[in-house]
């Protein structure tokens, strides 16, 4: 999902830009919130940064014969919001960006959108209606943290296909094109991630009262 | 509060393996990367497409960029594996003190 440096005209850099700050503004101010509110959080709040720091550092192989990442945001938009993890990623981003050479920093807006924002909110708006209509916290997680990644990717599909419209077919087209290279592969990925997501997160809470003390679910505090 | 049975966290476990083992084994191909496959695909897709803006700076090589992933993972890893070491201490510190003292259990 890493659009690479100078790939975006600068023209749609800005704009992806321009879009996700007022996402990290909120998502500073949410941070320093929940850091006030849940000052005993701060160790789940560092295992989920790192989580999405060790999933998105590996590139593994899938069906199509090729490799991707996950993206390992949608463990911290469970347990701290989404606005929370728009911070955390876009932190991993760019440590991606200026040491790693992957992504960049005129793509960073347009990356930070598909990986810290829309990841993050699909993750939560897809396990906040799992459990909503009556489905376990499990499989709540699971589907979010799967689609999430999805998500992410197909994100990635319509931004390079906005830059870059095919001749013939248009931006449709094109965003078929860029899904094709991006979606199968990455099907199995989300659904490791899920899994990952799920045990990580078992592991965090299984004897502990983290999830009741975030308000992630209802319960004694 | 506990997400899912013991059972079923290896069932898990054995599951991420096998989706991420089975393609190897099973899927001949180049296992390049799918974000360098787009890259790739945006500059086909225009004639004379040259990137406007290079890295400020890139590994040297494909050795020092693998040595920063793993770092990367390796980092985010041992957080991950300090904060749980932390938590579980808590509890088992807090389980041993209510065996010492059982009556400040009983509400």
């Amino acid at each position: 999902m890493h659009i690479m440096e100078g790939f975006l005209p600068p023209a749609h850099c800005l704009g992806w830009a321009a879009v996700s700050a007022p996402f990290l503004v909120h998502g500073a101010v949410r941070l320093r919130g929940v850091m006030r509110e849940y000052p005993q959080a701060r160790l789940t709040l560092a295992a989920a940064g790192a989580f999405t720091f060790v999933l998105s550092a590996l590139k593994m192989p899938s069906v199509t014969g090729s490799c991707s990442h996950p993206t390992g945001t949608g463990l911290g938009a469970v347990l701290f919001g989404p606005p929370v993890m728009s911070i955390l990623g876009a932190i991993v981003l760019l440590f991606q960006a200026l040491l790693l050479a992957h992504g960049g920093i005129t793509t960073l807006g347009a990356n930070i959108f598909s990986m810290a924002i829309v990841g993050p909110w699909v993750s939560y708006a897809t396990w906040k209606l799992c459990t909503s209509i009556g489905l376990s916290m499990a499989v709540g997680v699971f589907a979010g943290a799967a689609l999430g990644d999805l998500a992410t990717y197909v994100t990635t599909s319509v931004q390079l296909a906005l830059a870059y419209p095919d001749a013939a077919t248009g931006v449709a087209g094109s965003f078929l094109k860029f899904a094709g290279i991006f979606a199968i592969t990455q099907v199995p990925l989300a659904i490791a991630e899920g899994f990952l997501t799920v045990l990580v997160m078992n592991a965090l809470s299984e004897k502990t009262q983290v999830l009741e003390e975030l308000g992630v679910v209802r319960g004694r505090t | 509060m506990k997400l899912i049975s013991r059972r079923a966290r290896y069932l898990l476990l054995l599951g991420t393996i096998a989706l991420v083992v089975l393609p190897l084994v099973l899927v001949k191909g180049q296992y390049g990367g799918t974000d360098d496959a787009a890259s790739r695909a945006v500059a086909a897709s225009q004639p004379g497409f040259h990137p406007w803006f290079e890295p400020i700076w890139k590994p040297p090589s494909p050795e020092i960029e693998s040595l920063l992933f793993a770092l990367q993972a390796a980092l985010g890893a041992g957080i991950i594996g300090y904060v749980l070491g932390r938590i579980h201490g808590a509890v088992r510190e807090r389980e041993a003190r209510q065996e010492k003292a059982p009556t400040d259990v009983a509400h």
